[in-house]
């Protein structure tokens, strides 16, 4: 869309009127007073719960999750990509190697803490192994519990984010 | 003697406690008020635990003002470097006192006979007598000079919190404080001028007693149906008084952080904000005093005249809550209406469009009520409704003439006064 100018039509002097324009204001917060109310009482219901008016969208970039091949194994090859595109600096991977020369990964964890999630890492995963996911909850009481190792990465169960809108995949 | 000095007591304790614990709880009301009109639904969550139970007391989030308030005092009571170690620690009882010694002298309900208190108390019956109080801390004569005198002493509050504490923003905020309390309080005091020509008395408890009547068989008599315009006006310069949106200039956050009393923490910032809580709750039952009945119940109930009874003093005092409340929202609804106003549309608002109206209006009552008592018609009931249809005009005027492009001047305003400003330079350089 071309940048253009938007020009406000100020009323000439003489054209305002402050009490008038105040007790159609009035009237307008005094009609709120009856209307719905949008608040969501956070802990007790939450956008998870599948209400109406709160649901989170697809694209949201939240929790990590590993995604796990037919065997039950991580689909991580450790390439190495998510930790040179982190832009957090958030990924620990130590790569590995087995007997038939097939890369795995020995360590991977992800500090939840760190992570911006901007979802780099899973646009950049040539296995669609790692995913940000739609998911928002992952208060911990402890630093160290938000280091997220591969085990519990595989196990996260919520859905993974479409980081672009199928229906819309250039984003215009 | 002894028994004036009791009844005087539990008066001044009464009047404390609400001041003081049901300013917290306004604090609440208005958080809530503002969530209701915003579509939201607001504090709903403090709570009181009855101990080795699990029985929660929720009650709406009633206890947030009660917990906001314990946090203020466990606060750390944080100094800025250097300041006015005296005038620091002064300011938030000098902003905080006179709101006190405001409401000593509203009258909060009709007439207390003690002895009438409980049903067969002999012993009390007998040490009362037939002695009987007007519901007022302080029944003074000069009951609205004693408002005014006490109600100025704020500004020196906010002065003196901005001026010691060594902070720019803190000093910016008094001096806005200063010009703006000043102004509106001009106005105020014109507004209640014209009150006083219909009165003829300032002293509270007379004013409220002489709208307990009514007017036309069915109009109570009260000072909004005289003088409407008045109200009007004596309504927004309150609000101005008081440092509200949309007058809050002296404490805009988006400019001054918090105005005159940045610097304060923990139970000095609370004192400043329950100084402008009660300072509301004044102001609101000032109103109600002056231009709603005061404690007077509607009338044709004849719950306003003598003889006094219990039931008679317990109406009028819920009646005169009831009011004070109501006006006490509505100051909360004009806040969550309307945007601030720049200061150079304050001052406009205050000098150039109340000042010339109260002034016009101190004019139309005064030339108005000489011509009713010298043309012999009085200033009966009669006379009021005269009076009353002359505010009409004045308000016709107000509407439709005078409001017009005036009070917001806007951008097209300031450019054609940088313009005139520039042509009298340019005159003046040769």
């Amino acid at each position: 869309m071309a940048i253009t100018v938007k020009t406000v039509k100020r009323p000439a002097p003489g054209g305002t009127s402050y009490v008038r324009a105040t007790l159609r204001g009035m009237r307008l917060t005094f009609k709120h007073v009856f209307q719905k109310k949008w608040t969501m009482q956070y802990p007790e219901e939450t956008s998870q719960q599948g209400g109406e008016a709160w649901t989170i969208s697809k694209r949201w970039r939240g929790t990590h999750r590993m995604s796990v091949d037919e065997n039950g194994k991580a689909k991580c090859v450790a390439c190495g990509l998510c930790p040179q595109v982190c832009p957090a600096n958030c990924i620990k991977l130590v790569p590995g190697e087995d007997e038939k020369g097939n890369r795995y990964p020995l360590v991977y964890e992800i500090d939840e803490f760190r992570c911006v999630f901007c979802g780099y890492c899973q646009e950049v995963c040539p296995e669609e192994a790692i995913h940000v996911g739609v998911h928002y909850q992952n208060a911990e009481y402890r630093r160290e519990d938000f280091v997220y190792d591969l085990e519990r990465l595989m196990k996260q169960t919520h859905e993974v984010s479409t980081l672009w809108d199928p229906a819309d995949p250039k984003g215009q | 003697m002894m028994q004036d000095l009791v009844v005087h007591l539990v008066f001044i304790g009464y009047a404390l406690a609400v001041l003081l614990l049901f300013g917290t709880v306004l604090t609440w009301v208005e958080r809530k008020q503002a969530a209701i009109m915003s579509d939201r639904i607001g504090a709903n969550r403090a709570y009181v635990r009855i101990p080795f139970t699990q029985v929660k007391l929720v009650w709406w989030g009633l206890f947030h003002g009660l917990a906001d308030g314990l946090k203020m005092m466990l606060k750390e009571d944080f100094r800025p470097n250097s300041y006015d170690r005296f005038a620091y620690a002064l300011a938030p009882w000098v902003a905080f006192t006179p709101v006190l010694l405001v409401f000593s002298v509203i009258p909060f309900g009709g007439t207390l006979v003690p002895a009438k208190l409980l049903p067969d108390a002999s012993a009390l019956a007998a040490w009362f007598g037939d002695r009987t109080y007007s519901m007022q801390i302080a029944s003074v004569d000069a009951g609205l000079l004693v408002v005014f005198a006490f109600g100025g002493l704020t500004i020196i509050g906010a002065m003196l919190a901005g001026w010691s504490s060594s902070n720019k923003f803190s000093l910016l905020g008094a001096l806005r404080a200063g010009s703006q309390m000043i102004s509106y309080e001009l106005i105020m005091a014109l507004t209640v001028l014209g009150l006083i020509l219909i009165y003829g008395t300032v002293d509270l408890n007379a004013i409220a007693r002489q709208q307990s009547g009514v007017m036309l068989g069915f109009l109570p008599a009260w000072g909004i149906f005289l003088q409407p315009f008045a109200a009007i006006l004596f309504l927004t310069a309150a609000i101005a008084e008081n440092k509200r949106i949309p007058f809050d200039l002296p404490e805009a956050e988006s400019e001054l952080i918090a105005g005159y009393h940045t610097e304060y923490s923990a139970m000095k910032f609370s004192m400043f904000f329950i100084a402008e809580y009660a300072n509301m709750l004044t102001a609101s039952a000032l109103l109600v005093t002056l231009f709603f009945g005061g404690w007077d119940v509607f009338p044709g109930l004849a719950f306003s005249a003598p003889p006094w009874s219990v039931t008679k003093s317990i109406v009028t005092f819920f009646a005169f809550w009831t009011k004070t409340l109501f006006f006490y929202l509505l100051y909360i609804w004009i806040r969550w209406t309307l945007p601030r106003f720049r200061f150079d549309q304050l001052m406009d608002l205050g000098w150039k469009f109340m000042l010339p109206l109260a002034l016009a209006n101190v004019m139309v009552i005064a030339v108005a009520s000489w011509g009713l008592v010298a043309g012999g018609i009085g200033l009966g009931h009669k006379g009021a409704l005269a009076l009353a249809g002359m505010n009409v005009v004045l308000g016709a005027v107000l509407f439709f003439w005078y409001d017009r492009g005036r009070v917001m001047g806007g951008a097209a305003m300031r450019a054609r006064r940088t313009m005139r400003a520039d042509t009298v330079s340019h005159l003046g350089g040769h």
